[in-house]
């Protein structure tokens, strides 16, 4: 087979192909914006219709009318206030405990040799595989009054009447930081892991002791996930539902279940609309204070 | 400054499991002395770098410096001056922060600490360079910064692992020189490990040879480029080809030809000759030296600017690497397939023990 002769003077007085090139280009770019198109579809239909739609019912009126009402009312009375207030609390605390929790994890996993830390990472993510419902009502179970932890307890002889472990604060936290523990440890993990070990022998060898090394090296480079981890589990515990509903037994009212109140008992739409605008830019500010915090890094995508 | 101790090495062992990484190595470090560790990956030199910098505990062994038992001294306090492969500068602090970080430990008063590391800036011609990120520098640039973080609280020993290999040819090259130059200037006493016997011999003092967790050779370069004492020291060191040898009656026969050497290593049966390619020449019959002879068949000419490679094949059909010089008035190469006769000086030769060991 002989291959084709190329005709070269056939272009010489043309464009060289130009305006075709550049057509394959424009080609080329429409066809990768194509991929993308159902998932951009998707989320305008499922994300950006429906936050619009809520968005435009918090500020009307029960009859429809344009009114800041929903708001004013948010102002005025002191229980959304409180609300506000506890949901702030309850995710500060659970994202606290979860740091001194998560680091000494994250920490011991990312010095263990790759294969035993896969194993325990298993051990961290078990409970990402099993239903949010059922865990949470597993911490009931045992941390009701004839519950195991009271049962075991009182058998022992460590207190004579049931303590009450569920049904306030101290039981929606602990249901709290156990499920969002993993959100912390995973970002956390994976920053540790790429903090070279060389860099803490390089410490050692110009004189750090390894407590200096730990804190003057490893710490500061383990910021950015930190920041991650800590800005993605505050975040979710804005917004969350079910375990503060099971645990808190109604003592513990966060925004959610305030808005599931208004929706569910007073249907109140532009109410709860409302609440869900605050908190959705509550959120935004978070996140963005979270993004400057750790720049470049982790969460937010990015190199170094 | 002063700073010249010896390092003793005695019967260091660690093995994993049942590989032994390092199997009872001796190893003596002249005070002042510029030594490097060379071997083929998995040969233990890093693993005895390691050891010596503390930051591998071994099985058993006593490591010296000077009169100091240093086996069970933690890394920090052992004043080492220790460069990395990837430099391991910390990316949270700036250059000066970086040079400093040794003084600071140190307690070394902020002044003199600022005094310090600006000269090490000058000498390491980083002038001007102290409050950039580590991540504005270019890898010429990183090396540096890392080699004046290693030296800037003066040491008693310097340790460097590969910490070329990341610096493209010429750079590379370059740096060689000036870390020779360094280290003449301070006359620390220095352990280089690396895999690149050209480094090797332009730099050291001397070149320990590794080979599967020993000392298979320690000798001044060119001692172990001309006599490399065994096939796999003389395969790891430079470029050589390789004939074997049949010794009966004295008499040593290569290729089919009778050849003499200096030293025959064995009386009767099998060796090896080492024929480095810019030792062999064409034969005009202009020599005045006795030569071992060899007629052969150019394979192929391979211009390289500086040198001139001939591929050539032996009667027997060994292959046969020559390398010559080029200059601009050279007659045209022989051209593949015309014959040809090349030879090497008799006190050139070098036959060697065939211990069916190869570096490959």
């Amino acid at each position: 087979m002989s291959a084709p002769a190329l005709n070269l003077s056939r272009d010489v007085d043309g464009d060289f192909h130009a305006a075709a090139l550049r057509r394959d280009h424009w080609r080329e770019r429409l066809g990768q914006a194509a991929l993308a198109a159902p998932a951009l579809l998707l989320v305008g239909v499922m994300v950006l219709l429906p936050v619009g739609w809520l968005f435009g019912l918090s500020f009307q009126d029960d009859a429809g009318a344009p009114s800041l009402e929903h708001y004013r009312r948010m102002l005025a009375e002191p229980s959304y206030g409180r609300t506000f207030r506890t949901t702030f609390e309850i995710s500060l605390a659970t994202t606290a405990i979860c740091i001194l929790l998560g680091y000494p994890l994250a920490y011991f996993l990312s010095q263990l040799p790759r294969r035993a830390a896969n194993l325990c990472m298993i051990a961290v993510l078990l409970p990402f595989w099993t239903s949010l419902l059922v865990r949470t009502y597993a911490w009931l179970v045992l941390l009701q009054r004839s519950g195991l932890i009271n049962t075991w307890g009182m058998d022992l002889g460590l207190w004579s009447e049931p303590l009450q472990l569920v049904h306030n604060v101290g039981g929606t936290l602990i249901g709290m930081v156990h499920i969002m523990l993993p959100f912390l440890v995973l970002p956390l993990y994976s920053t540790m892991r790429g903090i070279d070990g060389d860099l803490l022998r390089a410490a050692s060898s110009l004189g750090s002791t390894p407590a200096h090394g730990f804190w003057s090296v490893f710490f500061p480079l383990s910021l950015p996930g930190l920041a991650a981890g800590s800005a993605l589990v505050f975040v979710l515990c804005l917004g969350f539902y079910v375990t503060p509903a099971m645990l808190g037994g109604g003592k513990v009212t966060m925004v959610s279940n305030r808005i599931a109140n208004d929706i569910e008992l007073f249907f109140n739409w532009g109410a709860a609309s409302a609440l869900g605008v605050v908190l959705l830019a509550i959120t935004l500010v978070v996140l963005v204070l979270a993004a400057r915090l750790s720049r470049g890094a982790g969460l937010f995508g990015g190199g170094h | 400054m002063g700073n010249a101790l010896p390092i003793a090495v005695r019967h260091l062992s660690k093995a994993y499991g049942a590989v032994s990484v390092l199997d009872d190595v001796d190893l003596d470090v002249r005070p002042g002395e510029f030594l490097t560790l060379l071997g083929p990956s998995g040969s233990g030199k890093t693993t005895l770098l390691m050891a010596i910098a503390g930051f591998l505990r071994p099985d058993k062994g006593s490591i010296r410096f000077g009169e100091q038992e240093v086996v069970r001294l933690a890394p920090h306090k052992r004043e080492i001056g220790m460069v990395f492969q990837n430099y391991a500068l910390f990316p949270h602090m700036s250059v000066a922060r970086n040079i400093g970080f040794p003084l600071r430990l140190r307690r070394v008063p902020a002044p003199e600490i600022a005094r310090r590391v600006e000269a090490a800036l000058e000498m390491f011609q980083l002038g001007g360079y102290g409050e950039r990120s580590i991540t504005q520098l270019s890898g010429g640039q990183r090396q540096r910064v890392a080699l004046a973080r290693a030296i800037v609280f003066e040491p008693r020993i310097i340790l460097m692992d590969e910490p070329l290999s990341a610096l493209d040819k010429q750079l590379r090259e370059r740096m060689q020189i000036e870390l020779r130059q360094l280290h003449d200037r301070l006359g620390t006493t220095t352990v280089y490990v690396t895999h690149d016997q050209r480094e090797a011999l332009t730099m050291s003092d001397r070149i320990a040879v590794l080979d599967r967790g020993r000392i298979a050779r320690i000798d001044a370069p060119r001692a172990i480029y001309d006599h490399p004492g065994s096939r796999f020291v003389a395969e790891f060191i430079g470029e050589s080809s390789f004939l074997d040898v049949e010794v009966t009656d004295g008499i040593c026969r290569a290729a089919g030809s009778v050849v003499r050497a200096p030293h025959v290593p064995v009386a009767r049966g099998r060796c090896v000759m080492m024929l480095r390619p810019e030792r062999l020449r064409i034969l005009d019959g202009s020599e005045s030296e006795a030569m071992n002879r060899f007629d052969g068949t150019v394979q192929s000419a391979i211009y390289q600017g500086d040198t001139l490679l001939l591929q050539i094949v032996l009667a027997d059909g060994s292959p046969v690497t020559l390398r010559m010089a080029t200059r601009g008035d050279d007659a045209p190469p022989p051209a593949g397939g015309s014959p040809i006769a090349v030879g090497i000086a008799v006190g050139d030769t070098v036959l060697l023990a065939d211990e069916g060991r190869t570096a490959a």
